[in-house]
């Protein structure tokens, strides 16, 4: 597991307050009981850790932590090659 | 009309994390003000300001009563008020006896959120930071309500009342009357209030309103308030459901009274507040002889405790000077919204154990106001009459009367 898959599911353990060996890449958000404000408090924390920003139209269609990794590596990919705006923090 | 009586007892105070806690500090006289520490967003934990001490509540983990999710939802005020709450309502066995649409959740909180907000406010202002999601969420002032209802799942009329330094009194005083007029049968009511953030003790030192040396409420050489946070809950319900389960019963509120002084955001007037207390002895039923106790607002400052005394004199006439009077804020501080709910706390184990607090680190009364302030250890008492006052900011007074449970 890469360093942004790690630090991804540490970021959804510590604010699930569950242990990080029982999140797995295809561990659904219905499986951790993760609500909407679970949603949005994580995708923060997320941007902070990796200086990115979620755009609103793709929060709806996240639904497992896989979707949360492959998501930021993306965002970061696009920032890298100036396609997308760094974090304003 | 319904009798309305006390069931149940909740609170997370600097003398106390619970009612027995709480109790053994009030009646040793052991204070919770200590010296400033730890005060977030400051560079070093020190808001530099005038003053040294405040009431804070050290042994308090959140993370041993609340899930993850729930702490970072709610900022500590909230945490204070749920723990307080559940407190009450365990020892009432609130839900197991009322239905949930039938109890109300009146809390008071004037400040709400404010150390979160301000953290954000303070990444905004110095890096243009994004604010977090959930600061919404935990800043506004009806979170305690709001999350206290969904923590106990109780469905009946719930709100937060903001009256500034009476907010829990007004809190208190308005469930009284809706459990007394049957709108519920039941209630939890009270306040909660976190508000030492760097902000806060800064705003507070502009004022020159508070303690440079130590609170001591109606002393000659008084010179200020020490700021301070908790929660109090009480536990209310009609005589008929208490008496129909055999309840335990801590104590009964008889009455409430409320006015305004319409006339200075800061200067207390009175007037206004001896409005409120015979409007609290009209209510009740009671006339001034029948009183025996005061808790006062009593915060320490020149302009608080002379007016207060004033009014006392305004309701009580020749009385006025042989009614025992009791500061508690100088044991627990100003907790600003709760101040009222734990002060009505003291009241009730006041008269329940039939000894009045006394106003701690009084050496030297202010004779010149004519009153008998409680000092150097609690009084013993007979079953009586109390008045708890909460005098606010903006001229804002309530006063509740209770009477002894026998």
């Amino acid at each position: 597991m890469d360093d942004i898959a790690k630090r991804s599911i540490e970021i959804i353990a510590k604010a699930k307050n569950i242990p990080t060996d029982t999140i797995h890449l295809d561990t659904t958000f219905e499986e951790l009981n993760i609500d909407s404000l679970d949603k949005i408090n994580i995708s923060f924390e997320v941007e902070e850790a990796f200086n990115i920003e979620i755009p609103d139209e793709a929060l709806g269609s996240l639904k497992t932590v896989g979707d949360v990794v492959n998501g930021v590596k993306q965002l970061i990919e696009a920032k890298a090659a100036g396609t997308l705006p760094a974090a304003t923090s | 009309m319904n009798r309305v009586v006390i069931t149940g007892l909740g609170c997370v105070t600097p003398i106390g994390s619970t009612v027995p806690e709480f109790r053994d500090s009030l009646f040793a006289g052991r204070t919770g003000i200590s010296p400033i520490r730890d005060v977030p967003d400051t560079p070093d934990g020190d808001p530099g300001v005038r003053y040294k001490q405040a009431a804070q509540i050290f042994d308090f983990d959140p993370a041993e009563h609340l899930d993850s999710g729930i702490i970072s939802a709610t900022n500590r005020n909230t945490h204070f008020g749920i723990v307080a709450a559940r407190q009450a309502a365990a020892q009432a066995e609130l839900l197991k006896h009322h239905a949930p649409g039938d109890i109300a959740i009146i809390m008071g909180c004037a400040c709400g959120g404010r150390s979160s907000e301000e953290h954000e406010v303070k990444g905004l202002y110095t890096r243009n930071a994004r604010a977090h999601p959930l600061t919404i969420v935990r800043t506004m002032s009806s979170a305690g309500a709001s999350n206290i209802s969904i923590d106990l799942r109780i469905t009946g009329p719930t709100l937060d009342i903001s009256t500034a330094c009476a907010s829990s009194t007004h809190a208190i005083g308005l469930a009284f009357h809706m459990v007394r007029s049957g709108m519920s049968t039941a209630a939890i009511c009270g306040g909660h209030e976190a508000p030492l953030s760097w902000g806060f003790y800064r705003a507070w030192d502009s004022m020159r309103v508070v303690s440079p040396t130590q609170c001591r409420p109606y002393a000659a050489d008084r010179d200020g308030m020490t700021l301070g946070e908790g929660a109090a809950m009480l536990v209310i319900e009609t005589l008929e459901s208490a008496q129909a389960r055999n309840a335990t019963i801590f104590g009964e509120i008889v009455g409430f009274g409320m006015s305004a002084d319409a006339n200075h955001i800061t200067q207390p007037q009175a007037e206004g507040a001896a409005a409120a207390m015979r409007k609290a002895l009209a209510d009740a039923n009671v006339s001034p002889e029948d009183v025996g106790y005061i808790n006062a607002h009593g915060t320490g400052t020149q302009a608080n405790d002379a007016t207060e005394a004033a009014a006392i004199h305004q309701v009580f006439g020749m009385r006025a000077s042989q009614i025992p009077l009791s500061s508690t804020k100088s044991l627990h501080g100003h907790a600003i919204g709760a101040s009222g709910a734990l002060e009505a706390l003291a009241t009730v184990l006041g008269l329940q154990e039939r000894r009045l607090p006394h106003t701690a680190g009084v050496t030297n009364p202010d004779t010149s106001l004519n009153i008998d302030i409680i000092v150097n250890g609690p009084r013993a008492t007979g079953p009586t009459v109390a008045l708890s006052n909460s005098l606010a900011f903006g001229g804002l007074n309530a006063v509740i009367a209770l009477r002894t449970w026998q």
